[in-house]
């Protein structure tokens, strides 16, 4: 069953200033979205709530075709002890560890898959490196593949490319269509309009709140780009409570 | 080489080498984990926040190796737990709160023991007797070395994750703090035992130092829990020899041992000494 995430009135926030803001819609299964918009617009955040990392403050989120905890995550800046002896097979085959359970073996089966994984994201050769000697673009990658190994219906990718170069861009972003061939749902909060134009079918452009979400044509249309960016960033410490009811998206 | 097998020919000598021997599997695996953390300092802060529990049970029990144990490992517990609890629902780091409840425990043990003890019983207690340790006391630290290292094989993977990658920990659905706290009971567990033989203030030194010094030996979390019960065994060993034909208390000697094989390390070790720092071998094509 392919996943979704349905998004009803949900705010996310912090210490009670909204940073995701009545926010209502759905992934649907199966589809390949950008989540757009300035710095400061709730992104991460949002994913970090589908993620279940954070809980929101009001309005509910629904999964559908995949429970939580089976989600891949690759959050914008993992929490990474780099300088952890670890190679980077052992690290790719981390994302195989719910098959093997906490305590099994890790089985030549998901050994293979961090194999194939590593080659896919132009890492061969680097199997038995420790992941701290690896540059940034590189362990960026290395994290790339354990998505991969983890095989999840539903991807949650945060900036992603960030310190990617063009040409690792490129074929990460061929993945990510794969992985949609293959039925997966994948949700990427991008930054480069040009990447999105071209490689994800639908957008939500996000400045806390939604400024337009559907197909990608439609969503980063000038006039949407230009309302996104008046948003602005600050919160009021004084700001009053939010009286929006139910109805309100 | 009577010199070197000569004092082991006393049984008690042997006997404190046995013990040796256990701390180093039952200790150095827990040390380099906690080396790995960052945590090398959680050691220490525990193995005086033992001292309560080790005097209290020491005022209604006297010398008894059971109740000093469990009484150890009670008070060792109960501040872990309560340092992981607090920075878990407070904004304070688990080192904050761990400094808080620990010398609050140190403060108490110290005060049970001035007041229901002498000073040559808090010195044994601070600094062990190895060479003076009952039947009891060396089945617990035996005890203690097989029991951590049948929960290290089990719980190694999720360990290896909550040191290296807490985040994915936690979106995989398991929360690191039942693996965090089941270490910090390795930790309590492994200082309790430490201190049978070497007291509680130098049983963190043979915990620690081995670990330390294995940095500069291995790139590989396997390699350098090897490497730390080596040098666990040889300080053990060396120690005791030492100590036998210098005359000084053999518990600070093995410990001492222990500190030299980390300065050595520190300056020839070819994983990040300071010997690669000076002699620069020339660089290779690619």
């Amino acid at each position: 069953m392919n996943a979704a995430v349905r998004l009803d009135n949900v705010t996310f926030g912090y210490r009670r200033h909204p940073a995701v803001h009545h926010l209502s819609g759905t992934f649907e299964a199966g589809s390949l979205t950008a989540i757009a918009g300035p710095n400061g617009a709730g992104k991460s955040t949002l994913l970090k709530g589908i993620a279940g990392e954070i809980r929101p403050l009001s309005g509910e989120i629904a999964l559908t075709g995949v429970a939580t905890r089976d989600i891949a995550y690759l959050p914008q800046i993992a929490e990474i002890e780099r300088s952890f002896p670890i190679t980077v097979l052992d690290m790719v085959a981390l994302g195989g560890w719910r098959e093997a359970g906490l305590f099994g073996r890790i089985g030549k089966d998901v050994l293979k898959r961090a194999e194939t994984a590593i080659a896919s994201v132009g890492l061969s050769g680097f199997e038995d490196r420790p992941v701290g000697t690896l540059s940034g673009g590189q362990a960026q990658r290395a994290l790339f593949a354990r998505v991969l190994v983890q095989d999840s219906r539903l991807i949650l990718l945060d900036e992603p490319f960030a310190a990617i170069d063009s040409r690792t861009t490129a074929d990460l972003l061929a993945i990510l269509t794969r992985w949609q061939g293959e039925g997966r749902t994948v949700i990427a909060v991008l930054h480069d309009h040009d990447a999105v134009r071209t490689h994800f079918p639908s957008t939500l452009l996000l400045a806390r709140e939604c400024v337009a979400w559907g197909p990608t044509v439609e969503a980063l249309r000038p006039e949407h780009l230009l309302t996104a960016r008046r948003m602005c960033e600050a919160f009021h410490d004084d700001a009053p409570i939010c009286q929006a009811g139910e109805g309100h998206s | 080489m009577d010199w070197i097998f000569g004092p082991f020919a006393d049984p008690a000598t042997a006997r404190a080498l046995a013990a040796c021997i256990a701390l180093a599997f039952g200790g150095a695996p827990i040390g380099v984990f906690l080396v790995l953390r960052r945590t090398s300092l959680i050691g220490d802060a525990l193995s005086h926040a033992i001292l309560p529990g080790v005097a209290i049970a020491f005022v209604f029990a006297g010398f008894s190796v059971l109740w000093m144990t469990i009484g150890g490992l009670a008070a060792g517990l109960a501040v872990a737990i309560l340092s992981a609890a607090a920075s878990r629902v407070t904004t304070l780091r688990e080192d904050a709160s761990l400094a808080a409840f620990f010398i609050i425990s140190l403060a108490l043990g110290t005060l049970l023991v001035a007041t229901f003890g002498t000073d040559d019983e808090l010195l044994h207690i601070l600094f062990g007797k190895v060479l003076e340790m009952p039947d009891a006391a060396l089945m617990t630290v035996a005890g203690v070395a097989t029991a951590t290292m049948a929960v290290l094989a089990l719980i190694y993977r999720p360990l290896v994750l909550e040191c290296f990658d807490p985040g994915f920990l936690r979106s995989a659905g398991l929360t690191g703090a039942l693996v965090h706290f089941a270490f910090l009971s390795l930790v309590v567990l492994s200082l309790v035992s430490g201190f049978q033989a070497l007291g509680t203030l130098m049983a963190v030194g043979l915990m620690m130092l081995p670990a330390i010094a294995a940095r500069f030996w291995s790139d590989s979390a396997g390699g350098q829990i090897g490497v730390a019960v080596g040098l666990t065994i040889a300080a053990g060993f060396l120690g005791l020899v030492v100590a036998h034909h210098a005359g000084t208390p053999p518990e600070t000697t093995i410990v001492l041992t222990a500190g030299v094989f980390y300065l050595v390390s520190l300056a020839v070790g070819p994983r990040g000494g300071i010997a690669g720092r000076i002699v620069r071998l020339r660089h290779l094509e690619a």
